[in-house]
């Protein structure tokens, strides 16, 4: 479990954050949706310490994240994997380098052994047999399935997603996003997803908390978020003239 | 007269990341040899190029300029042989690797601090500025070193050549210019600043890339401003260190 105890980030005169406080389950896909610009890269780089925080606390597993050093982070830093907006795959290296690179770097596991696990994650995303294709020969798509295997080839506990589908088709996206939710329950991981897309919102919205203009807004899941009365969470759920015509 | 001083603060704020011992011993040697062959081996070319034209013209020029009957020619030999290895070995070359490794230092990790691959890095709990940068910091100070003694060897060749086609000096003179008073010192002078230098391309490079925000116009900024900013450095640390040396 992930929680977010009054957390507030200004970057200059702009408070981005506003007395955030959230919690993420394990074993569940849980949402932060919101409009762009209302702080969900914010938020998320707040929790996994990329930024830091100005006030509050980020906890896992009780374990007070924002009060532990580099050292002490890095602990749990090695419990959790990340998705980027932009895949951020490491260019020099081919697919299997990237996904090998956390073995690498934090186990004493020997060549077969990794080799092994890489290309059981590879399976896993659909992404057989290739191996030694370098990023730049990669589709939008399969950038972002090796950025999954990248990111749960460690097992960790928790995953944080940063719109896993910006820039792919809808047919692509919903299958990077089941994909993604398939994991959680295979593995029991906290994951965090930031989106805007409705689509991904009804389909893997276990838990949602809808951001407006750096507050928690409002929170539930995906059976609720159709049914409220709120005008601001509505204005975002029913935001393109598709749902408004389905709403009618 | 602030931002000069802050961005001084960052720098060594900064350099303290990048010079601590990395985490993964094996990694860092993988990376070494990389960064030995794109960070030196990959510039003998221009290098030698360089080298051979800049000895020839030295020497040209000194013989134009020999008129008084008093000076032996052998002066010509000696002179070439001092310009070169005292200054134009390892200050004008390591300005070119400024330009051509600097250059490529700031924007390679520019563009990985842009498309976030810097804060993949961090997020697994790997120290990215030490990953990044201290293996191009050591290829740099271990490689320049062996560059510059060969851009002195062919700077003196080229001066030789120059002579030999242009009949200006006899072999004979040459080759005696070049062995009059020769002093080792004179190359513990130049390699140690090479390898001041070395270090000032890599690490002020390496800063630029690791600052930069934006998205890709803001790479070549940073690319741009890593060689004017270690060129000026390596300028001034010139001075200070023939100063030193020296004085
Ligand atoms: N590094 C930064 N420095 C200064 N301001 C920032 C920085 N990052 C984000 N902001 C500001 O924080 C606010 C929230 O940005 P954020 O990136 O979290 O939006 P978002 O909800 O992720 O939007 P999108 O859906 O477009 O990705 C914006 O007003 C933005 O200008
Ligand atoms: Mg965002």
């Amino acid at each position: 479990m992930i929680e977010g105890r009054n957390i507030n980030k200004f970057f200059g005169d702009n408070h981005v954050l506003r007395d955030v406080s959230c919690t993420f389950h394990p074993g569940k896909t849980n949402l932060i949706i919101g409009q762009s610009g209302s702080g969900k890269t914010v938020l998320m780089k707040c929790l996994v310490g990329l930024f830091e925080v100005d006030s509050g606390q980020v906890l896992y597993d009780s374990r007070n994240f924002s009060a532990m050093n580099i050292e002490q982070r890095k602990e749990i830093r090695q419990e959790l994997g990340m998705l980027f907006q932009g895949a951020a795959l490491f260019d020099s290296l081919t697919v299997e380098g990237n996904v090998m690179f956390p073995l690498n770097m934090f186990t004493k596991k020997s060549a077969e052994e990794k080799i092994e696990r890489v290309n059981f994650v590879l399976k896993r995303v659909n992404l057989e047999n290739r191996n030694k294709l370098m990023p730049s020969e990669l589709s939008g798509g399969m950038k972002k399935r090796v950025a999954i295997a990248r990111a749960i080839v460690m097992n960790p506990k928790y995953l944080f997603c940063d719109e896993p589908n910006s820039g792919l088709d809808p047919q692509t996206s919903n299958v990077i996003d089941l994909l993604i939710q398939e994991l959680t329950y295979e593995y029991g991981i906290t994951t965090i997803v930031n989106t805007h897309d409705m689509n991904s919102v009804l389909s893997i919205g276990d838990s949602i908390e809808f951001i407006y203009q750096g507050q928690i807004w409002w929170s539930g899941n995906k059976e609720e978020i159709l049914h409220m009365g709120n005008k601001e969470l509505n204005d975002f759920v029913f935001g393109t003239e598709l749902t408004k015509r389905l709403r009618k | 007269m602030l931002r000069p001083l802050s961005t001084l603060g960052s720098y060594v704020l900064l350099m303290r990341r990048v010079l601590t011992k990395p985490q993964k011993g094996k990694l860092f040697w993988q990376q070494l040899f990389f960064e030995i062959d794109q960070l030196g081996l990959d510039s003998l070319g221009i290098v030698a190029f360089i080298s051979v034209f800049m000895g020839a013209v030295v020497a040209i020029q000194t013989a134009y300029n020999i008129d008084s009957p008093l000076i032996p020619m052998s002066m010509v030999g000696f002179t070439t042989r001092q310009s070169i290895i005292l200054e134009f070995s390892p200050t004008v070359i390591c300005l070119i690797l400024a330009g051509k490794v600097g250059s490529r230092i700031a924007s390679q990790i520019g563009t990985m601090r842009v498309t976030e691959q810097i804060d993949a890095l961090e997020i697994m709990g790997v120290n990215s500025a030490n990953y990044l940068i201290f293996p191009k910091v050591v290829a740099s100070v271990l490689i320049y070193p062996v560059l510059i003694v060969f851009s002195m060897w062919l700077g003196i060749i080229g001066g030789g050549a120059a002579m030999m086609f242009s009949k200006l000096v006899s072999m004979h003179d040459y080759i005696h210019g070049i062995r009059i008073d020769f002093e080792a010192f004179t190359i513990f002078y130049a390699l140690t600043k090479t390898i001041f230098f070395a270090f000032i391309i890599a690490t002020v490079s390496g800063f630029f890339g690791y600052q930069t925000q934006g998205g890709a116009l803001e790479v070549g900024q940073a690319s741009t401003k890593a060689v004017v900013v270690s060129s000026i450095v390596i300028i001034l640390f010139n001075l200070v260190l023939t100063q030193l040396l020296l004085g």
